[in-house]
């Protein structure tokens, strides 16, 4: 679903990705985890379109599209999906309004009529009795007075809404309390089919005992400098990144 | 060669006129009224038009106005409106009484008054002037007196406008809305009404009053309003001022306000090719409350300006003002605002706010934030912000799926929204919305 080859981007004149690798097939759940400033929520990003960054080298790609060639709507519209760390409010425009409009923007993009207003309130209701909101967050203003948590959860009822082929979550789990956590994770884990994939970028492990991934990557110095299972995070949180810092300093392939 | 030059005096031009003016009055001349035309005439006389170097005027050049030769509406041909017209022009879905102006001048047969609360006047100044002049007069010290020459020039040819008039505990349950028409087919038009709100203690209004343009030809609105509040009177009063292309609209509004009344102004400003608006409240007694909105939006070579002077006279009041500008093209956008605390008026709580956002390269924006504080115990704020959309919202609200100019759209009703939703009338705001968009030529958001 997900393939990427060497892939380089700087924000300004710094370096973050410095020639990464991954690929990710339907159905699975990835993690990516790495110390602050390793380059993860770069990573999100670059995939995302955000023309904050800047891709200097390398190619990704989703469902054999290039990815980095399409606006950041395209992606979204191809069915990719970012849960922003820090999502934005704003003021004017209803929960309501923001979804109905990337609904049918999305639908009309594959050719579908737009979704009767029938059917939308009954998907409202469903999604946000999953992930535990009260569907009358659905008129206010987007993420306008919401605290920390209730923004976190509505990026993932957003997500569960536009039901993408690929969900990026970003650092999802800063600033969640651990029944948030729980909540938030179970949104995910509703979301996950064997038709879709999610990659969970965070810095610590306890958002992946409850989101178990299938393989874990850690990211240091804008590389992928280790891959293995769900036991990688666990062992990550034991023995924290110095480990693999350490480790990696010894010549692989040799 | 020079010499051959005549210049173009428009404090010249305009005098001329008076005389021909006077003559159509007929018995009206005789009221209190016409001695402040005539007084005004010699003020007109004397005073010339303000240039960039008047410090009230640096930022806007009033030349192209005084290049033309505007035609007072009571000695221009009379432009024809219908009411099929009046009935597309106004906004739609609200319960209101309709007064129709036309250049100024009320319109009988296109204005839609039911039955008003006892007391309560909606009428046209001449028929005050001559039928119930007392009504004017008792107020008369609290009007503002004309200082420049466009207040002049008001007043000098001051033929009608509007008078509204809420007697002591009266409430005006339904919304008043004001339709200003102006323009010709033949002429350049000078529409100049002057109109009076009077709410006496303890009443209640709302008031809307929407500017728009008809005809082939350009005009200028200049236009004097006043406004009273006695104690506990509520007034809010809604702007819209959605001129003609090429035509020029000068506004100036004062209001005096008695002890615990609140007033708010908001001004949406969208046409016209120069907008200024004057407006200024004196806070003459304690526990007031002054409220000042604008939203202005300009675009190609549009020149929208807002002058605002708020004097805090005595303690414990309270002012807000929030301005907030979207200027596209080669637009350019003034905001100068000044706050008097004087030596009394402790325990002042005043603030104030002008944030612009810049569409385009070439857009201009001139703030300017003025605070004099003379009393030691007071709150007071002021400040100004300039930017553009803000790019993490964009590419948040585009990482949705959302094409980028409706995502543009989101981000303009995003910063305008906190001075929409201080609208207190639920269609006024769809229509506002509305209007911003279509203005701006961007899409439109469907909710």
């Amino acid at each position: 679903m997900i393939k990427i080859n060497n892939l380089q981007a700087r924000v300004e004149e710094k370096e973050i990705l410095k020639g990464l690798n991954l690929e990710i097939n339907p159905g699975e759940v990835h993690a990516i985890m790495g110390p602050n400033g390793s380059g993860k929520s770069t990573l999100a990003n670059v995939l995302a379109g955000n023309e904050g960054y800047e891709v200097t080298g390398g190619e990704a790609f989703f469902e054999g599209k290039d990815l980095l060639d399409m606006a950041p709507e395209d992606r979204a519209r191809e069915g990719l999906f970012l849960a922003f760390q820090y999502p934005i409010e704003i003021p004017g425009i209803t929960n309501a309004t923001f979804l109905k409009t990337a609904i049918n923007e999305i639908r009309k993009y594959h050719g579908k009529e737009e979704m009767s207003p029938k059917d939308f309130m009954a998907l409202i209701r469903e999604k946000a009795q999953l992930i535990g909101l009260n569907d009358t967050m659905i008129s206010r203003f987007v993420n306008v007075g919401f605290s920390g948590g209730e923004k976190k959860r509505n990026e993932i009822f957003q997500m569960l809404m536009l039901n993408p082929k690929f969900a990026l979550l970003d650092e999802t789990d800063s600033g969640l309390d651990i029944d948030a956590l729980k909540i938030v994770a179970e949104g995910v884990n509703k979301f996950r089919n064997k038709d879709n994939a999610v990659l969970v970028v965070t810095h610590y492990q306890r958002l992946l005992n409850y989101i178990v991934p299938d393989f874990v990557h850690v990211l240091s110095n804008g590389r992928i400098i280790k891959s293995g299972t769900k036991e990688l995070a666990y062992e990550l949180e034991e023995k924290g990144y110095d480990w693999i810092k350490d480790e990696n300093l010894q010549p692989e392939s040799v | 060669m020079s010499n051959n030059i005549k210049k173009f005096d428009a404090n010249e031009l305009y005098a001329s006129k008076f005389d021909l003016f006077e003559g159509k009055l007929n018995g009206e001349s005789k009221s209190f009224f016409h001695q402040y035309r005539k007084d005004a005439l010699n003020l007109l006389k004397a005073t010339p038009f303000p240039t960039l170097k008047h410090e009230e005027w640096k930022y806007t050049s009033v030349k192209p106005i005084l290049k033309k030769d505007f035609i007072p509406a009571s000695l221009a041909e009379k432009l024809e409106v219908t009411s099929e017209e009046v009935d597309s022009l106004k906004y739609k879905d609200y319960e209101s009484n309709l007064v129709v102006l036309v250049n100024g001048i009320f319109d009988k047969d296109l204005s839609k008054i039911d039955e008003l609360p006892s007391g309560i006047l909606i009428d046209s100044l001449k028929n005050v002037i001559v039928n119930k002049p007392e009504l004017v007069e008792r107020f008369k010290d609290k009007f503002q007196k004309a200082v420049t020459a466009f207040d002049a020039l008001n007043t000098t040819f001051a033929s009608d406008g509007l008078v509204v008039f809420i007697p002591k505990g009266k409430v005006m349950e339904k919304t008043l809305h004001i339709l200003s028409i102006s323009g010709s087919e033949n002429e350049t038009v000078l529409s100049n009404p002057r109109n009076i709100f009077i709410a006496e203690e303890n009443t209640e209004g709302k008031i809307v009053h929407q500017y728009v343009g008809k005809g082939s030809n350009y005009y200028l609105t200049n236009v004097v309003n006043d406004f009273y509040l006695g104690q506990n009177a509520i007034l809010d009063y809604y702007k819209i001022q959605d001129e003609k292309d090429e035509s020029y609209h000068i506004d100036k509004t004062d209001a005096y306000q008695n002890k615990n009344s609140v007033f708010s102004h908001f001004s949406f400003s969208f046409g016209g090719e120069i907008a200024r608006t004057d407006l200024s409240t004196i806070l003459d007694d304690e526990f007031i409350t002054t409220n000042y909105y604008g939203l202005y939006l300009a675009k190609d070579k549009q020149h929208v300006d807002h002058h605002t002077f708020v004097d805090h006279a005595k303690p414990n009041c309270e002012s807000n003002e929030l301005y907030k500008g979207i200027l596209d093209g080669e637009s350019r956008g003034v905001f100068s605002g000044k706050i008097m605390v004087r030596q009394d008026a402790q325990k002042t709580n005043a603030y104030q706010s002008n944030k612009s956002i810049l569409l385009s390269d070439n857009a201009v924006v001139d703030t300017k934030p003025q605070l004099e504080i003379f009393a030691d115990d007071v709150k007071c704020s002021h400040g100004a912000t300039i930017g553009r959309l803000d790019e993490t919202a964009y590419f948040y609200i585009r990482s949705r799926g959302v094409p980028a100019d409706l995502a543009k759209s989101m981000l303009i009703r995003a910063f305008a929204n906190d001075v929409v939703e201080g609208v207190k009338i639920e269609h006024l705001k769809e229509q506002l919305n509305h209007m911003i968009f279509e203005h701006l030529n961007q899409i439109e958001i469907e909710d």
